[in-house]
């Protein structure tokens, strides 16, 4: 029997909602090819199960929340948080197996992070650094959007901004990004691509943002700091400062951005399917934390900016279905993405099965005392 | 945690006595080794005076990527599994179902207390290992109380002694002290309980004692332990004009079959109350094995699950069949 490779490794965190998702309702949602039912208990923790009830394998998503117990809609077994049964229709006793999967899970950055390996592995140490969703020294807000491609092209999409140039030209997108030399980098579970560009002008988005802030107009530096983390959160430094102001790195210290503006892009895409994925994104910012309205639009522009990312992907992704044999010619541009796929490919390598098919000999052949004992 | 079905061929690579009454079985499966989480179990066909019987194993230990590893307690008063399973020679070859697990651990919880009577130690093996290792690198306490009969019959205690310290706990020929256990495990911690039916019974009856959650109790039952030996019973079965002996290797539910009477039932372990029978009378004790009727219906009398449990004397039962009108 042939199998095919996982796409995505089952021994990691994984975001399967934000935090104002999952309210005092069931919330059904596949990750990882694994559905889910998800709810917020009575004390605010978020509980996962698996959404099949272990009766008849109904979905628990179509039952009903009482507490923190969960009731089945078909023959009425309820299940607690834990997922272990509490109680069976017409009888006295409950029967000891009846228990669906509860899920490890962790809050943390504001998103429902869940587990769907190996529970004893899941260390919530590992969960992927977001903090500045949620570091009052930032501010920013996010959304989601389910892509109907590989959650591994929306990595690739986010490791390479040349991209920026050609399809974001109405807002960050400039020819000097697509010119710009970068540093592609990496660790045993991250890959960095960095990328400066001294004295440009700024592209409109950031033109408009450093004047807001500090009433600036002139050339700029502009950063972009892409850092992939294991399996497929990427997190990027972004933002311009007043050209000539030390904001870029010297000597390996720290460059000095007080005088420009910041924002961090934070990204993190769950596979739902082979073919699909939940993209977690925010936008966060170290400069007028006090204006709501600007977060707003900074939420809509952004939203904008990644429809037109949706409608690449989507198509690219019908593509590779239309031409199952083609293999990439991988370009200079791509090594922060071959970076990325390499960490991945490694993760999903340490899961598969090590032990090899072994023929079973006839007894007849085996030279064995009958009994050893 | 669901059932399947799948099923295929494997060979008895290698067997070792745990101790005199326990033997540990290595099978090779073609097809390699499936992923398994600690309670789970493999069932075998074993070949009992020349029919095919299914048996279910706890799978012990951590899997080796090669084969699976089952124990195996010699019942020389059962009903023929475990003793066609001593009588395998190495290099023989059964039919093994893919692990199924009907006894998860929830990772979850803030302590753990195992407890495990003789053979039941293997499905709480494993279990008592991972939680040992995330106990050692910080939190979510865990302690075992492991009792037998004698003390070489205690299988895997290096192995247990190694991993648990001194949060293992053995009682060797009395009965265990369950409150003073449950007393000390933190609060919402959990209870994971496999053993003979009076021991269960036990450890349950202190659980609820204390006020602990009924869904914080976690067991899984062999369903071929009761209060006494298995002994051969009368029944008469007045719907069908039926009067035979179950023998003491017979199960209730297989003479009937024998017999010629239709029975509904699923597990064979005495949870799912499939098999359940009303008691029309009763001359002798009913030796209830089962974890489906309630300690009060137990006491009533009123009903049995045909499965597992057993008569001392003799029994009137009726059945589900009622004659078209």
């Amino acid at each position: 029997m042939k199998t095919a490779i996982p796409t995505f490794p089952l021994n990691a965190w994984y975001a399967a909602a934000y935090d104002v998702e999952v309210v005092r309702k069931l919330l059904p949602r596949t990750i990882c090819k694994q559905k889910l039912v998800m709810f917020r208990q009575t004390d605010g923790r978020v509980a996962v199960l698996e959404d099949a009830c272990w009766h008849r394998l109904l979905p628990l998503s179509m039952g009903t929340l009482q507490g923190d117990e969960l009731t089945c809609g078909y023959h009425g077994l309820v299940y607690n948080a834990q997922g272990r049964c509490t109680h069976m229709p017409s009888q006295e006793t409950i029967n000891p197996a009846a228990c669906v999967r509860a899920y490890p899970v962790v809050e943390k950055h504001r998103f429902v992070w869940v587990w769907p390996g190996d529970p004893a592995l899941a260390d919530p140490a590992l969960v992927p650094d977001m903090h500045w969703n949620d570091d009052p020294q930032w501010a920013g807000d996010g959304k989601l959007i389910t892509v109907q491609c590989d959650y591994r092209l929306v990595v690739d999409n986010l490791m390479d901004l040349t991209h920026e140039t050609f399809v974001h030209g109405s807002s960050i997108g400039q020819r000097a990004v697509a010119e710009a030399p970068f540093v592609a980098t990496h660790g045993d579970r991250s890959a960095t691509v960095t990328r400066w560009m001294e004295g440009i002008d700024a592209p409109p988005f950031w033109a408009g943002q450093i004047e807001h802030a500090r009433g600036y107009r002139g050339k700029v530096d502009r950063w972009q700091i892409i850092r992939f983390e294991a399996p497929c959160t990427v997190n990027i430094d972004v933002g311009v400062a007043e050209t000539g102001t030390g904001a870029p790195p010297k000597d390996g210290l720290p460059g000095d951005r007080s005088k420009g503006v910041n924002g961090f892009v934070l990204n993190t895409v769950t596979p739902e399917t082979d073919g699909s994925c939940h993209y977690f994104w925010a936008f966060a910012r170290n400069y007028c934390l006090g204006e709501q309205a600007l977060t707003h639009r900074l939420r809509e522009g952004v939203s904008g900016i990644f429809r037109e990312d949706e409608l690449i992907l989507e198509a690219q992704q019908k593509a590779i279905d239309e031409h199952p044999d083609h293999r990439f010619y991988n370009l200079n541009i791509d090594a922060g993405s071959m970076w990325a796929r390499k960490l991945i490919d490694k993760l999903v390598a340490a899961e598969l099965p090590v032990g090899k098919v072994i023929p079973i000999r006839p007894a007849a052949d085996l030279q064995t005392p009958l009994n050893r004992a | 945690m669901k059932s399947n079905s799948t099923w295929t061929d494997a060979l008895l690579a290698s067997f070792e006595d745990l101790t005199p009454s326990v033997r540990e079985f290595r099978l090779r499966p073609e097809g390699g080794v499936l992923p398994h989480a600690p309670g789970s179990h493999l069932q075998l066909e074993v070949q009992i005076k020349g029919r095919p019987h299914l048996r279910s194993y706890s799978l012990v230990g951590e899997p080796d990527g090669q084969t699976y590893r089952i124990a195996v307690k010699r019942l020389d008063q059962g009903r023929g599994g475990s003793l066609a399973m001593w009588q395998l020679p190495v290099g023989a070859r059964l039919r093994v179902s893919a692990p199924q697990n009907h006894f998860a651990l929830d990772f979850n919880a803030p302590a753990y207390l195992l407890v495990a009577g003789g053979i039941g130690i293997t499905p709480l093996l494993r279990m008592a290992h991972t939680l040992a290792q995330r106990s050692a690198a910080g939190g979510r306490p865990v302690r075992m109380l492991y009792g037998a009969r004698t003390t070489d019959e205690l299988a895997f205690l290096a192995e247990l002694q190694t991993q648990l310290g001194e949060q293992l706990r053995t009682v060797v020929g009395a009965a265990m002290d369950f409150a003073a256990e449950i007393t000390a495990l933190p609060a919402g911690g959990q209870m994971y309980v496999c053993g003979p039916a009076p021991m269960l019974d036990a450890a349950r009856s202190a659980w609820l004692a204390a006020g602990r959650p009924e869904a914080d109790l976690r067991f899984e039952t062999f369903g071929s332990s009761g209060a006494s030996a298995p002994q051969a019973f009368r029944v008469q079965m007045p719907r069908h004009g039926l009067d035979i002996t179950v023998p003491a290797d017979c199960s209730l539910l297989e003479a009937l079959e024998q017999a010629g009477v239709e029975q509904l039932y699923d597990c064979q372990r005495g949870e799912c109350g499939l098999c359940a029978l009303d008691v029309l009378a009763l001359d002798g004790t009913i030796d209830h094995r089962d974890v489906f009727l309630s300690a009060h219906e137990k006491q009533q009398n009123t009903r049995l699950c045909a499965c597992v449990s057993r008569v001392a004397g003799s029994i009137t039962l009726d059945s589900a069949w009622r004659p078209e009108p």
